[in-house]
């Protein structure tokens, strides 16, 4: 858990529509720059608890504490404002031109006009959305995928330190929603951000979390790390909810620190040493599915006793080029295979 | 192409009454519009954040929508009269229900998704409702204000019938003087007035966005100006004159006041119905009436003594069918026995007794025979069936009564009674096919509904009540062998009325006096 004073705090969350509980005690915190994912099955509470942050839902019993203030201590359009906000369906004003769309919140919050003109085109660009073709478009001119684009443009325009997101990218099609999470993944915009995101998606969950927090039927089944709920499953229910996609997730929650002490010794053999015409050498914490994808790019060397793809690992953050360790398919799959059975994870 | 030719003649003659009369039209529909908005959006609004009351608010609005337009306005005129107030409140309540809900259907037609990321983003539940809801609601509005605009082009023809004015006011005409020309002249002008509201608020509904936003606007600017064109053709005068349809149109009506009289009041148009209640109210202060009719006085009322002759004479006489008459000559003398027996006041006292104090024309009638002296025990009846017609109105049924008793008193004939007879020209043809022996008919209707003369031998006949009764007695002898028998001695003319204080103040007494007054 990180030291530093958690940016947004839910304690004891209590939500009753008529007799049946949609969200019973749930509490959790997340640190500055952190994302939570809220992971769970249809209708297991994720989009209420995810309202009762911005108030868009009032919680029975329990508070939202944000900075360590009480969320109802401001007005709760205040609130919002300060808080970025994605939906599934995007909801984007049909009557207002991308532009305007995007500079609802910081027109809200009296920004100067130019300011918001030079805000909305970089954030425009920044998403792919050229400004000149697309500010004075309107929403039903554009594809789902460009329309979630705007919609998280205008989340990010008065740059809120807190992103709330609801399945953002739920109604895409997979090609165009793989693209979109891959560029939110690496959007500068977003490092800095306290992010909270329901999805029912695990690969999701597994890309983009810090901290998962699974429900069921409104109780908390686990909250932590994609790793420890994958390696240290809670209950019954947790080792069911990812068991149908027990490799994927592996794949990503494992790391080549992991299964370090797996590899094969290769001064055993030949002795091969990293050059600079090779691949930029992964760390340690590059999880097994990332070595792959770059093991899958890398060029199948045409000369020499080992007509391998290959690519390299830096042991150590201080280690020489000399002292980096390659790894084929075969010797990082061997490892993967001896560390998944070390650490006592079941296969299906 | 008859009809064409004359449609277009009383447009010409009429231009400036036609013009004034679709100012009023439009200023009506405006004005209710206006009202209908204002409290309409803003109803529809309220019931977007308080569902539950909406199926109360709908069902009630929806309830005043089936009321008849013209049952509505019966109820508002004991609370406020005649004239615009009713008129335009009527028109407001008819176009509530299109408005409120389709502001209500706008509204929950927005994305719910919209909404919520609205909200989400930081709007305020006004800013909610003023920059997403209500834009994004406003064609299905605009939707429902053209709906209500249309229906009330239609219904404010009505607004003729209480002295509000519009194009209705020669629609009715029309009806009441059977003029398909007069009616078309009021009812094509209403027609046109509904495509072009139609027309213009579709246009502003095809418009999109900003500029949809922009004709909003403008409609809430222009449709208050329309209300006040209402206003602008109201004349000043010293009296104003109430008058029914019939009376505006007939020749015999006011027209020919105006030739023998130069009377040129400043006058509106209402129904029939409320001319007498219009008049004791104080709403209108000179209005058409009938000699005899009840209200005259029980309302306190003075007859115009019309000593030009304006109005032709209408005395009242027992029409019979020569055939029943040889048959059963012992009918003459029955019959006779009522001759001159009725005055006008006479008569006025007994319409009043039915009109007014709602005893039955029997009941009258019977009382009347016995204070006279002329009431005779039934004798068995062992002769032929006597069938007695009436028209539809109290003096009428009263007549009819009289003669029943009459003829069993001293006939051995049987009476059947055909009474509430539709109209004059009903009973005309009644009594001509055989299927009614006898009716009370006026001299002056029967010249001019049933024989229709031309105008020189109106002219010849003048206001003489004997030389109208010798000239129908002969006509409908000579075309019909129909017998007009002897006068029962009151005459129910066309009269001008006013409030008897009024008068007495003026010093009014005769039309003459009336028109000098005015000049």
């Amino acid at each position: 858990m990180p030291t530093t004073d958690p940016v947004i705090e839910a304690r004891n969350l209590t939500k009753h529509y008529g007799p049946h509980a949609v969200v019973q005690d749930v509490s959790f915190r997340v640190a500055a720059g952190q994302t939570l994912v809220l992971l769970g099955p249809s209708g297991c509470g994720k989009t209420t608890l995810l309202r009762m942050l911005n108030r868009l839902v009032e919680p029975d019993i329990g508070v939202v504490l944000v900075n360590g203030h009480d969320v109802r201590d401001q007005p709760a359009e205040q609130l919002r404002r300060g808080m970025g906000y994605v939906i599934q369906q995007v909801g984007l004003l049909p009557h207002y031109t991308v532009a305007e769309n995007v500079a609802v919140v910081p027109r809200l919050l009296g920004h100067a006009p130019a300011a918001i003109a030079a805000r909305t085109t970089e954030l425009l660009g920044r998403l792919h959305l050229p400004p000149e073709r697309f500010a004075g478009r309107y929403p039903r001119q554009l594809s789902g995928g460009q329309q979630q684009r705007v919609g998280l443009a205008r989340a990010l325009a008065a740059d809120p330190p807190i992103i709330l997101l609801d399945e953002p990218f739920g109604a895409l099609d997979p090609i165009t929603r793989a693209s979109i999470r891959r560029e939110f993944r690496e959007l500068p915009e977003l490092r800095r951000k306290t992010m909270v995101m329901v999805t029912h998606d695990v690969t999701e969950a597994f890309e983009l979390a810090d901290q998962i927090l699974l429900l069921d039927a409104g109780q908390v089944q686990q909250l932590g790390t994609p790793r420890e709920l994958l390696l240290r499953p809670a209950n019954d229910f947790v080792r069911r909810f990812f068991a149908a996609e027990q490799l994927g997730l592996q794949l990503r929650a494992l790391r080549l620190a992991d299964i370090m002490a797996e590899l094969p010794q290769a001064s055993d053999t030949i002795i091969l040493t990293y050059s600079e015409s090779d691949t930029q050498p992964l760390s340690l914490t590059a999880t097994i599915q990332e070595a792959l994808a770059q093991l899958g790019q890398a060029a199948v060397p045409s000369l020499g006793e080992s007509a391998e793809a290959r690519v390299w690992v830096r042991p150590t953050e201080t280690a020489a080029p000399a002292d980096f360790l390659p790894l084929t398919y075969a010797t990082l799959m061997a490892a993967f295979g001896y560390a998944v059975r070390r650490l006592g994870i079941e296969q299906p | 192409m008859t009809i064409l030719s004359e449609l277009l003649t009383f447009w010409q003659a009429q231009a400036d009454k036609i013009g004034q009369q679709t100012l009023q039209h439009i200023g009506l529909t405006a004005a209710s519009l206006v009202a209908g908005v204002a409290v309409g959006v803003p109803l529809g609004l309220l019931l977007t954040r308080r569902p539950r009351l909406a199926p109360w608010v709908l069902g009630g609005a929806g309830v005043l929508q089936t009321i008849p337009s013209i049952a509505l306005l019966g109820f508002l005129i004991p609370v406020l009269g005649i004239g615009p107030g009713p008129a335009i409140l009527a028109l407001f309540l008819y176009s509530l229900l299109p408005i409120v809900r389709n502001t209500l259907a706008g509204v929950r037609g927005v994305d719910a998704a919209v909404v919520d990321a609205a909200r989400g983003l930081g709007l305020t539940d006004w800013q909610v409702l003023r920059r997403v809801e209500l834009p994004l609601a406003l064609p299905v509005l605009l939707a429902g204000i053209r709906t209500a605009a249309v229906i009330n082009v239609g219904v404010a023809t009505l607004a003729a019938y209480i002295a509000a004015g519009g194009l209705g006011e020669f629609i009715f005409g029309g009806i009441a003087l059977n003029n398909p020309a007069m009616i078309l002249a009021g009812a094509i002008p209403a027609a046109v007035l509904a495509l072009l509201f139609d027309a213009a608020l579709a246009g502003v509904q095809r418009l999109s966005g900003r500029r949809l936003a922009w004709a909003g606007r403008a409609l809430l600017v222009g449709l208050p100006l329309l209300a006040g064109l209402y206003l602008l053709p109201r004349a000043a005068s010293k009296l104003l004159a109430g008058f029914s349809p019939e009376f505006v149109g007939r020749s015999d009506g006011l027209p020919g006041l105006r030739r023998t009289y130069g009377l040129h009041p400043a006058s509106v148009v209402l129904a029939p119905a409320l001319v007498y209640e219009a008049a004791r109210t104080g709403d209108v202060d000179l209005i058409d009436g009938y000699s005899t009719d009840g209200r005259i006085k029980a309302y306190d009322l003075r007859v115009l003594r019309d000593d030009r002759h304006a109005f032709p004479p209408y005395q009242a006489v027992p029409v019979v069918r020569r055939q029943t008459l040889d048959e059963h000559p012992e009918l003459v003398p029955a019959l006779a026995r009522l001759a001159g027996q009725l005055s006008d006041s006479v008569m006025t006292e007994l319409n009043y007794r039915v009109d007014l104090k709602h005893e039955t024309p029997r009941a009258v009638a019977l009382d009347f025979l016995r204070r006279r002296g002329l009431w005779h025990e039934p004798l068995p009846a062992t002769g032929a069936t006597i069938r007695l017609g009436s028209k539809i109105f109290g003096e009428q049924y009263i007549l009819a009564e009289l003669y029943a008793a009459l003829i069993r008193g001293y006939t051995h004939l049987g009476v059947e009674a055909k009474t509430g007879l539709g109209g004059t020209s009903i009973c005309a043809d009644a009594l001509r096919t055989g299927a009614i022996d006898l009716y009370p008919e006026y001299t002056g209707t029967g010249l001019l509904v049933v024989l229709q003369p031309s105008p020189a031998v109106l002219d010849s006949l003048g206001p003489d009540p004997a030389a109208v009764l010798g000239y129908v007695r002969r006509e409908y002898r000579r075309r019909y062998q129909l017998e007009w028998l002897e006068p029962l001695g009151f005459n129910n003319t066309y009269a001008l009325l006013m409030r008897r204080q009024q008068a007495e103040r003026l010093g009014i007494r005769t039309v003459s006096e009336l028109s000098a007054y005015l000049r």
